[in-house]
């Protein structure tokens, strides 16, 4: 079927290819650079991008003047526990959307969808107030009902798009084979969903810790996950750009393996299953 | 397809989820609708009192609003532009066979994970920064005078930025489109007579409409509320050149402690982005019944 | 034991009445077919004995006892799926244990069990594998290995040959006719094909617009079809079906002759016509005859009728098994 590619064109579209992607990729490659350099030689003009002296220095003072364990800390517990806590809400919503549906179950997703799409200041003064008067300000127990409430949505659908695939007859077959309802999800529904759970938990985590209106609005110095750390980074103390550097590459790394292992189903999620 | 059984433990399962969702939905939302009606300040907490459509009146002839309005819808206007144009040439070049394809792919979606508060402050320093960054490097190298973006192109910055963070997520939707094209129905094409520009105009292009509207619409749902670019960049300024409607919201609420007129901007908020809304919404649903 | 009973079954979905009243009687040890096109609810009645289905109304008896309200896995019934269904996580040895684990029997009984299903169905071989790795014909196995380990009161079948090619639909057509005879289990299976319900079954229920059309053994259907539909759906190539003048000559709105029942000739009979089409199929030969004043007509001649497309060419149908049907479809 397919034709012999000429290598000439092969060639071109490869310089082609190499150089934007360069260009895309050029501010996080500078950034995880300068994560590298001294203070000094991070505003170094000209720029040196290769051979200056290699040091973790920065990744060492970041840590000791702001604590930034903390933040980690803060990010991996907001993003993993919002999107458990989702997951577990989630997944018996979209089994009995895909396999039980009624005429309403349209409906329900759309509105889920609806829900998505209301802009977050919409809420913002309410949501802000009523946190203050319940003392959920500045904690990790607020950042996660928001994350988990705003994330919902998306991962009702994707599961529901996944749990679509799975061939109702193969729940009737465990039916009749004897397994409870309980069972028929444990022994054959997870099984079977495993690799749609994981790439919805995969997502899902991606969004929340990259999340940046509530939690720039919610968090101060105690609950403040990396988003809302880095933003300190906009003072004027913002000119330590090799601690900027090094604070952000160590923010965006572990979520940018996720997110290459995703990218296939990052079109899924964001698109509610409208592009597959 | 099922039995009375199998449905009411369907409902039994559902209900968490409705239930918690319909609640964070409504009790806000009901919330910010009745303080857009009160005189309500946080610096002068028991004075508040009713205020009929003052705050509207307020807010939507604040010179600020108008200003906002037209700089959010150039924003997204602007980032609509360039990531569909961008990403639908970069889709293109990705759906080419060419050595190392899968990492130019991998770095071409990498600033979509990249969180707005770091993607926004390096850009801010370490590219737009008119003495060290390398935009200015890379002016001076041409002998040009270096811009002081933030400064002086305050919006046009911000959009920059923000199309270089959505790039990706047009890119990859149109390539997956790209991608579910029918080889056969090209090859029909060729064999009637097409060449490269009319098959990509009358056989590529119809197929990407529906992944384009997709992109927008879903874009815009997002663009809507940008605000952590531009809190960490330009916190709305100079004056109002940067602000858009979601940073004048939060400035009037939290720097201002105007409840009441912060809450009457989210309730426009809301409204205008119902009108992208309800357009995505039913596009999903038509795809929900095929 | 596995006699099934259906009383006044009626199934709606919505307001689509999809099943209006049926009563069926299946006896002990019986291999019932049900039959007709696609959309004739044969299908759903399968799923409402299951209990994948609610009925409407009516009742089911399982050996006697009520049914009608049973949880699927209470009711003692085994089902093998038109895509199998396997479990496609677990090993073949997986698959077939676990009916066994759910009813929670230990380990060692299970262990016995499976491996003697699956000497009985050749897979001891296949038993680590995953359903992925087995042909078609394999994993219909599986399913029906999933099926008899628990020693089901009756067999659901919901056409289980038809995703598999031709040859191997035969064999296993062969194998699960052959299971029944050892077995001696009642079982019930759900098909559109006339081939395979003539060949297996005891008893052919036909099915149309969620009505049964008659119920009898195969030959039964074939000698003495009800109706119209019933003529029209046994037997292949399909009965032909004439009216017009020819069928009021003979007293009747429609008349029926099967094309075994006409003796072709080139010399002579009552009808003459031309032929349109010839299928040699080696034993048999089809010919397609436009008969003057009738229409198209096919019948069957020997393997080897020297005869070619355009030829004239006479027919003589058997008087005696010559069916005729009134206006409303009903035999006469």
């Amino acid at each position: 079927m397919a034709r012999a590619i000429t290598t000439r064109r092969k060639v071109t579209f490869t310089i082609i290819g190499w150089l934007v992607g360069f260009v895309i990729f050029f501010p996080i490659l500078w950034t995880i650079l300068t994560s590298f350099k001294t203070e000094g030689e991070a505003i170094a003009s000209p720029p040196h991008f290769l051979f200056f002296d290699w040091t973790l220095q920065s990744y060492f003072d970041v840590q000791s003047r702001s604590n930034y364990f903390k933040h980690v800390m803060n990010s991996v517990v907001i993003s993993f526990g919002s999107t458990l806590i989702g997951l577990a809400i989630a997944i018996p919503a979209a089994w009995a959307m895909a396999f039980s549906p009624t005429k309403r179950t349209k409906d329900v997703l759309m509105w889920m969808l609806s829900t998505k799409m209301l802009p977050p200041v919409g809420v913002l003064v309410p949501i802000y107030l009523l946190f203050r008067d319940w003392g959920l300000l500045d904690t990790r127990l607020g950042l996660v009902i928001v994350l988990t409430m705003i994330n919902l949505p998306i991962i009702v659908w994707m599961l529901y798009t996944y749990f679509k695939e799975i061939p109702g007859e193969i729940l009737e077959a465990s039916r009749m084979d004897g397994a409870s309802l309980a069972k028929e999800i444990i022994y054959v529904l997870t099984p079977m969903a495993v690799p749609g759970i994981a790439s919805t938990l995969l997502l899902n985590i991606i969004l929340a810790w990259n999340e940046a209106f509530w939690t720039l609005n919610l968090s101060a110095a105690n609950a403040a996950p990396l988003t809302a750390f880095i933003a300190s980074y906009s003072s004027p103390e913002g000119l330590f750009w090799a601690k900027l550097s090094a604070a952000s590459t160590l923010a965006i790394a572990p979520i940018l393996i996720l997110g290459w292992f995703s990218q296939r189903q990052l079109v899924r999620g964001l698109t509610f299953g409208a592009v597959k | 397809m099922a039995t009375l059984r199998t449905r009411s433990a369907a409902r039994l399962m559902m209900t968490p989820a409705v239930l918690t969702l319909f609640v964070w939905m409504i009790v806000p939302l009901a919330m910010t609708l009745y303080f857009s009606l009160l005189r309500y300040n946080l610096l002068m907490p028991g004075m508040e009192e009713w205020a009929g459509t003052l705050n509207y009146r307020y807010f939507l002839t604040d010179p600020a609003f108008g200003a906002a309005l037209v700089n959010t819808l150039l924003l997204v206007g602007g980032v609509l532009l360039i990531t569909i144009v961008g990403g639908t040439l970069l889709a293109l070049l990705l759906d080419q066979p060419f050595f190392g394809q899968g990492i130019v792919r991998l770095l071409v979606i990498a600033p979509f994970f990249v969180m707005p508060t770091v993607s926004a402050l390096v850009w801010k320093n370490m590219l737009m920064h008119p003495v060290y960054g390398i935009f200015a490097w890379i002016a001076r190298l041409f002998g040009l005078q270096p811009v002081d973006w933030l400064a002086n192109l305050p919006l046009f910055s911000v959009t920059m930025i923000v199309a270089w963070q959505w790039l990706p997520f047009a890119t990859l939707i149109l390539l997956t489109a790209l991608q579910s094209l029918d080889e056969e129905q090209k090859e029909a094409a060729e064999m009637d007579g097409a060449g490269p520009i009319s098959r990509f105009i009358y056989i590529v292009l119809p197929h990407l409409a529906r992944a384009m509207t997709v992109v927008v619409l879903i874009e815009t749902i997002f663009l809507l509320s940008v605000f952590a670019e531009i809190l960490v960049t330009t916190n709305g300024g100079p004056g109002y050149e940067s602000t858009n409607i979601t940073y004048l919201v939060y400035a009037q609420a939290l720097l201002q402690f105007d409840v009441g007129g912060a809450s009457a901007g989210g309730i426009v908020a809301v409204i205008l982005a119902n009108i992208v809304a309800i357009f995505l919404i039913r596009l999903i649903g038509k795809n929900l019944e095929a | 034991m596995g006699s099934i009973t259906l009383e006044k079954v009626s199934k709606s979905f919505g307001t689509t009445n999809v099943i209006p009243e049926i009563d069926l009687e299946i006896a002990d040890g019986e291999f019932v077919v049900f039959v007709g096109p696609s959309g004739c609810g044969k299908s759903t009645l399968l799923r409402i004995i299951a209990g994948l289905e609610d009925v409407t109304s009516g009742t089911i008896r399982i050996d006697g006892t009520d049914a009608t309200h049973e949880a699927p896995a209470k009711r003692g019934l085994s089902m093998v799926f038109q895509s199998y269904a396997l479990y496609p996580h677990m090993s073949v040895y997986g698959n077939i244990a676990f009916p066994l684990k759910m009813a929670g029997e230990d380990k060692s009984a299970i262990d016995d069990k499976v491996r003697s299903a699956a000497r009985v169905l050749n897979l001891t071989d296949y038993l680590d594998r995953k359903p992925r790795q087995l042909s078609g014909g394999q994993r219909q196995r599986v399913a029906i290995g999933r099926a008899i380990v628990r020693q089901p009161k009756a067999f659901l079948f919901d056409e289980p040959l038809s995703n598999l090619d031709a040859a191997l639909r035969v064999n296993m057509r062969l194998e699960i006719s052959e299971l029944h005879h050892q077995l001696k289990t009642t079982m019930i299976y759900v098909t559109h094909d006339q081939v395979e319900a003539m060949t297996m079954a005891d008893k052919i229920v036909v099915l149309n617009a969620g009505r049964i059309e008659q119920v009898g053994s195969p030959l039964e259907l074939y000698r003495n079809p009800k109706n119209l539909f019933v003529a029209g759906f046994i037997g292949s190539p399909k009965m032909n079906l004439i009216d017009g003048a020819a069928a009021a000559r003979e007293k009747a709105a429609t008349i029926g002759v099967r094309p075994e029942h006409i003796v072709l000739s080139k010399t002579e009979g009552p009808w003459q016509g031309k032929v349109t089409v010839v299928e040699h199929l080696g034993a048999d030969t089809f010919v397609h005859v436009d008969v003057d004043g009738v229409g198209s007509v096919t019948a069957r001649a020997p393997g080897e009728f020297p005869v070619k497309h355009g030829e004239r060419v006479f027919l003589t149908p058997e008087a005696e098994k010559l069916y005729r049907f009134a206006e409303n479809g009903e035999a006469l």
